[in-house]
């Protein structure tokens, strides 16, 4: 982008080469179909995932994107998951938010790569209640911040993994 | 691409519980294939589920959920025969759905 504009600012006071003629709609073409092919789910089911968060590297850092850096640790937050996994690779991990008036639940694995593994966010008619199976790529603590009201609650849970399930 | 997906729904104690699995290799992009390239990342990101074409549950996971993903979900109340659907798209685009009745 930044490129293009530099070359129509230079482009004001000369002619411009037909080399420049020839790579500039090409380019040009170029992004527009790199655009098209990265809006199109969006447009298609109007979904949204959350770039930044699962892109955190640490758990502390995805807390804050999603706007809950400082959960309070809640016992109405029920992780159900073993405490060693022998195989890293699939986890499984039931959780339960008691905490009334729940309308999203966080998964985070503290020392996978990218710890936020889902969020989800609950509307009318459903139970702040999901099971999932995650990887492991080592022994982590499992986080669970549930969202009720504003605010934001807390549960972790140790699995130890004999086995790990990232990479191989 | 997208293989097939299983879903159960059934209702017991005015609760229903929606279970789906859903075909996808969910790779981390970390992975090295036999010839030692990397497997590039490729995985859902977005699963939603819906009661009677009504969306109750918005999920976004990430490449550290399992191969093959499998998940339950409860709904409060429901009736048998609620058409539940469930679908997911992930990070190419790729989309595929499911439905069933609640039994």
């Amino acid at each position: 982008m930044g490129a293009n504009q530099g070359y129509s600012a230079v482009g004001g006071d000369r002619i411009p080469t037909s080399r420049e003629m020839r790579i500039n709609p090409i380019r040009r073409s170029l992004v527009a179909v790199l655009a098209a092919i990265a809006l199109k789910p969006f447009a298609a089911l109007a979904a949204a995932w959350n770039k930044d968060g699962f892109g955190a590297k640490t758990a502390a850092d995805a807390l804050k994107i999603l706007g809950a850096s400082n959960p309070v640790a809640s016992r109405d937050v029920v992780i159900e998951a073993p405490q060693i996994a022998e195989n890293g690779a699939v986890v499984p991990i039931e959780i339960t938010s008691n905490v009334p008036g729940t309308t999203s639940i966080a998964v985070l694995i503290d020392k996978n790569p990218f710890p936020l593994v889902g969020k989800f966010d609950f509307m009318e008619g459903a139970l702040p209640f999901v099971k999932l199976n995650a990887k492991l790529g080592e022994t982590s603590e499992v986080r669970v911040v549930a969202e009720a009201l504003g605010k934001h609650y807390v549960a972790t849970q140790e699995i130890k993994v004999t086995i790990g399930g990232c990479g191989g | 691409m997208a293989g097939p997906m299983k879903m159960r729904a059934t209702l017991s104690g005015g609760v229903t519980d929606v279970r789906v699995l859903m075909t996808h290799p969910m790779e981390t992009g970390q992975r090295k294939d036999p010839d030692g390239k990397l497997v590039p990342l490729h995985f859902i990101q977005n699963v939603t589920l819906k009661v009677n074409g009504k969306t109750v549950v918005e999920s976004q996971i990430s490449q550290g959920i399992s191969r093959n993903p499998v998940f339950t979900f409860r709904i409060k109340g429901g009736a048998k025969g609620d058409r539940i659907e469930v679908s997911w798209i992930d990070n190419h685009g790729e989309t595929n759905q499911t439905e069933t009745a609640v039994a």
